[in-house]
């Protein structure tokens, strides 16, 4: 059966490169071939001796060695030195066993039948050259797998022409970090006519406890005149950011301020893909809050709902102007101490902006 | 011999000829030298004809000079001033020494260190040239010897393994003449060396791939897609798919990291506008040299018009299989013989396996032909079954191959990939290959914030011809066709199994193995002249070649056997792969990812074969 599946093999070895068949099956001769008898055979005189395949061309005078003569060959290439007589074709083996004998010929041809316990090929023995060859001193070196990166990140800088003035506002987010442990720069704010209405810079560790899921601790700091009082807030903040399924991408905090208050914010954006360069990115951000805070026309609960899509075209991915619809909402005491400042209650505004990262 | 034509929209239009401008604007080569090294001359006589340095001893420089393939100059770090580096041509039988300098001038961007590493090279661990395992690097002014005997013969090539040396252009092809006449006969000899160029940094590129790993995929689905899957394939199939797609925050067109709209693809460090011209007589058997030295890039060869004969993959000789195409993962060789005859020139095609770009030289009766040179083909979109998350049935869907890319996804019935549908799948066979069970992993995997996927019912599809080669009308060389032309050098029984699985975050751009990565890890450790097997599974939507540094990889088949001795083991995704390892190389042994950024982020171990 092997030697019926061989002998096709060599067949069509040799109809395929009409080549004399010598080296390989003499290359098999030597070592899987006559499956019966190779237990006497030395490999090392098998091509004379060793019973050959009758299908492998084992008449070698009628092979067609005429074509390694041919003058267009580039012998360049080849080593000829060995063309003439019928050849095994040790190239591929290493024929060192034969001289050893601890190899255990009568196994040699039942490779896929049965199994060796000890190699064909033997394993060298070790010198002490080659211990040290093998282990050299060394100095520390790069770890693959601990770069330092970042990204940063302006994902809205825009403008906007309102009842109340020409506004200006931004959302940026950032980290520098390895894949895992990140410290998270985050940033959002307004101003009207030059003069900065709300801001909050947030610094935070970020770390990945999920594949899709950091945890954030840190701080945030607000800013601005909105309500007049211009009084910088400190806030503790924590939180989960992240890619929830369908990639949505959600971060929610909450904050822990000065005397006790407390506050909650939760955005989600999710991108529609028009094209691979035209992209709308559908975002909403609630703002709430635990206790009112008249002085930044802020009431407790929930106080502003802001919704907006922008679609922006990717000139690069790394740079790309964007047109966008936003409206906020603003609810309860919030609501009510808009209606008594010079503040709208809702606020729609077209925007033109830019979209970038470094 | 045009493919099937790929159906360009007018947007792709754009992107296409956007492409074509980076792809062929210049033919490339070394454009002035940095007066280090006198040999660009020989480059710019002779454009595209690799240098061939022969013998025993070797001198190497290893500097930066100025190359231009895309109408920017930039420096390319070079061995002797060429990219690729020379040929070296070794005899089988022979002790070599090769004394590498660093020429590297003060402020490169390819860094003050440099090494290079004799890619499938048995050889002491001393002179594989792997910085921190084999010996420190060779530093600035300074020079290397290595020196050791030649074992083996065939094609391979050497690369460096320092800092991000390979993308930026360091790389060569390695020829070893055997002491017996190979078991084939041809006429003419050439290597056809592929790479891919960035005009970046390269670690600038890496530092991209950190922070938007997509950067590169402009074949997202869009709003457009949807609604003609939907109006092809019917509301609920079109929602269950993207649903299940949605709910692995990924995507079907990811199919790898870096392509043509930042790489540059090149033939013997040319261009397709260069075309690289390799001669030949009508009647002549030609053997081409395949080696895929690049970076991030899969390239799927072939000649249109004429069947190629593939007789040595990673340097070792197989059973002659005479096929259309082949794909060639990153830092495999494939010697095939091709005979020319009938027409005067045949383009030698090489697109990317994402389908993005190609690049292509000719095989010419004389210089200045060209034939005409085929579309690239349509894109695949990975389905549920292409990462091992078949269960109900769509093994079936994998073996049926689909002549249209997008056939396929709309009817995988997966809601939830990592549901359970656990339907057993049939896999291979023998010890240490799954009982048909659901795979299980490591418990590292488990929680692990670095491994976004895992794998259900991976199996070896060693039959598989791969992602887009499916049913493409081409017969594909595949590992199950290709065979050791020799039987198993060892013979043992491997005496241990170990499993292993690729793992990583796409997202992140985080890669290792079994969720550890390289500088988390403890070594794997082999003892001195054991026969063991290693069992590789991949829990990515990607694929790795997996090459392991100082011994052989002997693939085995699905039953277990000796098969297909390798340096370097393609792992696409949802394959469970197993090699035999004959630990005959005292010393610590990279084991890696070749995709270069993989293996950068992390998808690195070191292998350490101890008495």
């Amino acid at each position: 059966m092997m030697r019926a599946r061989k002998s096709m093999q060599w067949i069509a070895l040799a109809a395929a490169l009409s080549l004399p068949p010598v080296a390989a099956s003499a290359q098999h001769a030597g070592h899987g071939q006559p499956v019966t008898s190779s237990s006497t055979a030395d490999p090392q005189e098998e091509p004379a001796t060793a019973p050959q395949p009758p299908d492998a061309g084992t008449d070698h005078s009628q092979m067609d060695h005429g074509q390694h003569d041919r003058p267009q060959v580039d012998h360049s290439q080849m080593d000829h030195s060995q063309h003439d007589r019928p050849q095994v074709d040790h190239s591929q083996m290493d024929h060192s066993q034969h001289d050893r004998p601890q190899v255990d010929h009568s196994q040699m041809d039942h490779s896929r039948m049965e199994t060796l316990d000890s190699p064909r090929e033997p394993i060298p023995s070790v010198t002490d050259a080659d211990r040290l060859a093998a282990f050299p001193p060394l100095k520390d070196y790069h770890k693959h797998g601990t770069s330092l990166n970042s990204f940063w990140l302006m994902d809205q800088l825009e403008g906007a022409n309102t009842d109340e003035g020409r506004e200006i506002a931004w959302e940026g987010i950032g980290w520098v970090g390895s894949d895992i442990n990140r410290l998270w720069l985050r940033t959002k704010g307004h101003a009207l006519d030059e003069s900065l209405q709300r801001a909050r810079v947030e610094v935070m560790y970020g770390r990945a406890i999920h594949p899709w899921w950091d945890v954030v601790v840190g701080v945030r700091r607000d800013f601005g005149d909105f309500g007049g009082g211009g009084t910088p807030r400190n806030w503790a903040a924590f939180g989960v950011q992240g890619l929830a399924p369908y990639k949505f991408e959600v971060s929610a905090t909450g904050y822990v301020g000065e005397g006790g208050k407390t506050a909650a914010i939760v955005e989600a954006e999710y991108e529609m893909l028009f094209t691979n360069r035209l992209i709308a990115s559908w975002g909403v951000e609630a703002n709430w809050f635990g206790q009112s805070d008249p002085e930044e026309v802020i009431g407790s609960g929930l106080s502003t709902v802001e919704a907006g899509v922008r679609l922006r075209y990717e000139i690069t991915r790394q740079f790309a102007p964007y047109i966008g619809f936003e409206r906020e909402w603003s609810f309860g005491e919030t609501s009510d101490l808009r209606g008594l400042s010079s503040h709208s209650r809702t606020d729609n505004r077209w925007v033109v902006g830019l979209r970038f990262w470094f | 011999m045009r493919s099937r034509p790929s159906g360009t929209s007018a947007a792709e239009q754009m992107l296409l000829s956007r492409r074509q401008f980076v792809q062929g604007l210049a033919a490339g080569g070394a454009v002035l030298g940095l007066g280090l090294w006198p040999k660009q001359s020989w480059a710019l006589r002779s454009p595209g004809q690799l240098e061939v340095l022969s013998g025993t001893q070797f001198d190497l420089s290893v500097g930066e000079t100025l190359v231009n393939y895309t109408g920017k100059t930039r420096p390319a770090i070079t061995v002797n001033g060429s990219v690729p580096a020379p040929i070296l041509r070794w005899k089988e039988g022979t002790r070599v020494q090769l004394r590498v300098r660093n020429d590297l001038p003060p402020g490169s961007i390819h860094g003050d260190s440099t090494s290079i590493h004799w890619h499938g090279i048995l050889l002491p661990a001393n002179m594989d040239g792997v910085p921190g395992l084999s010996f420190d690097g060779i530093n600035r002014g300074e020079s290397y010897l290595y020196e050791f005997d030649v074992r083996q013969a065939g094609t391979y090539w050497y690369h460096s393994h320092s800092g991000f040396q390979e993308q930026g252009g360091m790389y060569g092809p390695l020829i070893i003449d055997p002491i017996e006449p190979p078991p084939f006969s041809y006429d003419r000899d050439y290597v056809v060396f592929l790479s891919d160029w960035t005009d970046m940094d390269p670690a600038r590129l890496f530092a991209r791939l950190k922070k938007l790993s997509e950067y590169d995929n402009y074949y997202q689905r869009t709003v457009g897609d949807f609604f003609r899957d939907v109006r092809r394939d019917g509301l609920s199939a079109t929602l269950s798919d993207r649903t299940a797609w949605g709910r692995m925050r990924m995507t079907p067109t990811d199919l790898s990291d870096v392509n043509a709209h930042t790489y540059t693809y090149l033939m013997n460090g040319t261009t397709s506008l260069g075309n690289w011209t390799g001669l030949f007589r009508s009647g002549e058997k030609i053997r081409l040299r395949f080696i895929n030295g690049s970076a991030m890039t899969y390239f799927d060869v072939r000649i249109p018009g004429l069947k190629m004969t593939v007789v040595e993959v990673d340097g070792q000789y197989v059973h002659p299989l005479t096929v259309d195409e082949i794909r060639i993962a990153t830092a495999e060789t494939f010697d095939v013989i091709v005979e020319p005859a009938g027409q005067d020139a045949f383009t030698i095609f090489a697109q990317d396996s994402a389908r993005t770009g190609h690049v292509s030289g000719t095989l010419a009766v004389r210089e200045g032909l060209r034939a005409p040179v085929p579309a690239v083909d349509p894109r695949p979109l990975l389905t549920m079954a292409d990462m091992g998350h078949g269960g109900h049935g769509a093994h079936s869907g994998l073996a049926v191959p689909s002549a249209d890319p997008h056939a396929g996804h709309g009817a995988v019935p997966a809601p939830d990939p990592h549901a359970g549908h656990g339907a057993p799948a049939a896999q291979g066979a023998h010890a240490g290959h799954g009982s048909g069970s659901m795979q299980t992993h490591p418990a590292s995997e488990t929680g692990n914030p670095l491994v976004d996927m895992q794998t259900m019912t991976p199996e070896p599809r060693l039959s598989d011809p791969g992602i887009g080669l499916r049913g493409n009308g081409r017969t594909v060389a595949t590992y199950a066709d290709l065979k050791s032309l020799f039987e198993d050098p060892d013979g043992r029984e491997p005496g241990r199994t170990v499993e292993l699985h690729l793992t990583g975050h796409m997202e992140r751009f985080a890669w290792s193995f079994d969720g550890i990565k390289f500088a988390d890890a403890a070594p794997l450790r082999l003892n001195y002249g054991e026969r063991m097997r290693i069992v590789l599974v991949n829990d990515t939507m990607m694929s790795h070649p997996i090459h392991l540094h100082g011994v052989w990889s002997d693939l085995e088949d699905e039953q277990g056997n000796f098969h297909l001795r390798k340096h370097t083991v393609d792992m696409p995704p949802g394959t469970k792969r197993s090699y035999r390892v004959r630990a005959d190389a005292l010393g610590r042994w990279a084991y890696h990812c070749h995709l270069f950024f993989h293996m950068e982020s992390g998808m690195f171990r070191e292998v350490r074969i101890e008495e």
